[in-house]
């Protein structure tokens, strides 16, 4: 592999595994401080993708689009979390379980009775559908660096939010004690309510920059999902920062070992196995530490 | 009348009909209670995890889907596997293969179990799927049932509906007393304290870890004789057999008719796949063809079970035979 295919492989590792880290962000967050184990999560990300899809349509633009997007998007948190998620807090896992995959059963018919079951593509907006050449023959989309630039921003501020305002001071306290903070006169409620939207945002906006790179089609959210599990389950629950990292460390191993040619005696493991790596190499860290990279270990 | 004697005369009931109905019956009816049957055994074997153990697996679909395989790489293409060697084998194989994911995912407990369960079911579903082992996302057809003839006798034919019926019926059978003989026993009553107080087994001597992958391995085993009979009914496998929507279909089976009770999931198993034919078979509404969009219904009947529902029909049952 020459310098210049590296480079773009590792671009793309990077902007799909920050990518991961929106959604995957807001699954643990969402874990984390509410406690909530949410299957759905990646239909958010579909949501999201559709959304960027009809909206574009309507506007005819993605800039258009994408905060309208969002808005509705934070909407569709809102009221689900009102209608049904609040109502899980009492519950144990097995209850969120079951209720959140009849939401996907849910959300993926609405879906289809909304959009159809057919696969669309989404434009690239035209300001960043260059590319910059790397050599006479290889160039890369000015798009993807555009989608890991905003992914960073994103991160950036998720920490600075939750690390540095009083708002995520009082969502890590209500992660903490949830009673406490309570009887200090903070809305609880209203707070849970919050990280939900945020959460979904996090993940229909994922799907909504991603629509253009990657096409839209039904289904798209559960190999997202599964995907997040393993990060999550590599970074550790609740972590933040262990999304992260475990979002980069899954983007790395995908995409590489797609590209990658390694035999053994003669069979081709990579990149036939290629899709089996990511969940390999959840197996090593569980083996290794069971608790996840930034978990609290056990 | 006494809780005990109406259970018995209810289960006997029950019994006779399951006997009797093949004589009755048309071939589809036939045909849904053998379905319904192999989905209980299915059912039962993921209770044993989440009612008994207290250990929610979101991958039970994954030993299903390896058992169902094995059917369909053993059997020579347009000829019938050996039924008497093939189903052991296949069952062999799905436990080990819980050897191996439970000595993994054991490690963790909680969400983390949920998702690493999910995870490793997913990783076969990948294998399966991606590359060519097996007809890749395709599967395999069975174009002939297992053949059950023993040293030129044959006493069953797997390809009649109603023998199959039978065989499948004497298997549940055998499932449910074996279930019932292992929850009454030592071995049971060890697991359930597991799912009450793990630290307090393991202070009482208990090893704990051993305890919950025998559990594990023994319900994949139990999945696998499923999945081989599944396989063997529709004569196809394809890697959905392991995806996570049969993970969470047997999950929500298992918690509709009540984990934890031994009669629970086969009622749960009776009552889903009631509710999904009865969901199918929905008329035209206006313009829009509510059978094609069942998934609709059958999740919010999903999301309404979870909220209103938690302790299945089987409690439900008992309650109101005890407010008699």
């Amino acid at each position: 592999m020459d310098l210049a295919t590296f480079l773009i492989q590792l671009l793309n590792a990077v902007q799909y595994g920050l990518l991961l880290f929106l959604i995957a962000g807001g699954l643990t967050l969402i874990f984390g401080i509410m406690g909530i184990i949410n299957l759905a999560h990646g239909s958010f990300y579909m949501v999201g993708a559709y959304l960027a899809w009809s909206l574009s349509m309507h506007f005819g633009s993605l800039w258009l689009a994408i905060p309208a997007g969002i808005a509705l998007s934070v909407i569709l948190g809102l009221l689900l979390e009102w209608l049904l998620i609040r109502r899980l807090y009492r519950l144990g896992h097995l209850q969120q379980v079951l209720l959140t995959y009849g939401l996907i059963l849910v959300i993926e018919e609405l879906r289809s009775i909304i959009w159809g079951d057919e696969v669309h593509s989404v434009p690239m907006p035209e300001l960043l559908s260059a590319s910059i050449p790397l050599t006479d023959t290889l160039s890369y989309p000015v798009y993807r660096l555009g989608i890991s630039a905003v992914c960073v921003v994103l991160a950036l501020l998720l920490y600075y939010l939750i690390q540095r305002t009083r708002l995520g001071m009082m969502i890590r306290a209500g992660a903490t004690n949830r009673e406490m903070v309570q009887s200090l006169g903070i809305d609880i409620d209203l707070l849970y309510r919050f990280v939900f939207a945020l959460g979904v945002a996090l993940a229909s906006f994922a799907g909504m920059v991603a629509a253009p790179v990657s096409s839209v089609f039904p289904g798209m959210g559960n190999q997202v999902l599964i995907i997040c599990f393993v990060v999550v389950v590599i970074g550790g629950i609740g972590s933040v920062k262990g999304a992260l990292v475990g979002a980069l460390l899954i983007g790395l191993v995908d995409t590489f070992g797609k590209v990658v040619e390694l035999k053994i005696g003669g069979f081709r493991l990579l990149p036939e196995l290629a899709g089996m790596s990511v969940y390999l190499l959840m197996a090593v860290v569980l083996l290794w530490r069971p608790a996840g990279l930034f978990g609290k270990q056990v | 009348m006494s809780r005990s004697r109406s259970l018995a005369i209810a289960a006997v009931v029950i019994l006779v009909a399951l006997a009797l109905l093949p004589l009755v019956a048309e071939k589809f009816t036939v045909q849904f209670a053998t379905r319904t049957l192999i989905m209980a055994i299915f059912a039962m074997s993921l209770n044993l995890l989440v009612g008994q153990a207290g250990l929610v697996s979101l991958g039970h679909a994954a030993f299903f889907g390896i058992a169902g395989y094995c059917l369909a790489l053993f059997s020579p293409q347009y000829q019938a596997a050996n039924f008497w060697t093939s189903l052991p084998l296949a069952m062999i194989a799905a436990g080990a293969l819980a050897v191996v994911i439970g000595a993994l995912v054991l490690r963790t407990s909680g969400v983390y179990f949920i998702m690493a369960t999910l995870a490793f079911a997913q990783m076969f579903y990948s294998l399966l799927h991606d590359t060519g082992i097996a007809g890749g996302s395709d599967g395999m057809y069975i174009y002939v049932r297992p053949d059950a003839s023993l040293f030129g006798w044959h006493p069953i034919d797997l390809e009649k509906f109603g023998d199959f019926y039978y065989v499948v019926l004497v298997l549940f059978l055998i499932v449910f007393g074996l279930v019932g003989v292992l929850r009454a026993s030592l071995f049971g009553r060890v697991i359930a304290g597991i799912r009450v107080n793990e630290q307090r087994m393991r202070s009482l001597g208990f090893a704990t870890f051993r305890y919950k992958l025998a559990c594990f391995v023994i319900a994949g085993t139990l999945a696998g004789l499923a999945g081989y009979l599944a396989a063997a009914q529709f004569g196809v496998v394809n890697p959905d057999m392991l995806g996570w929507h049969l993970s969470g279909a047997v999950l929500m089976m298992v918690i509709l008719g009540g984990m934890g009770t031994l009669a629970g999931p086969a009622i749960g198993a009776a009552a889903m796949l009631l509710l999904e034919l009865g969901l199918q078979s929905l008329p035209m509404a206006a313009d829009t063809n509510l059978a094609k969009h069942w998934q609709l219904p059958m999740g919010l009947a999903i999301v309404l079970v979870a909220l209103y529902l938690p302790n299945g029909i089987a409690r439900l049952l008992r309650r109101t035979a005890a407010d008699d």
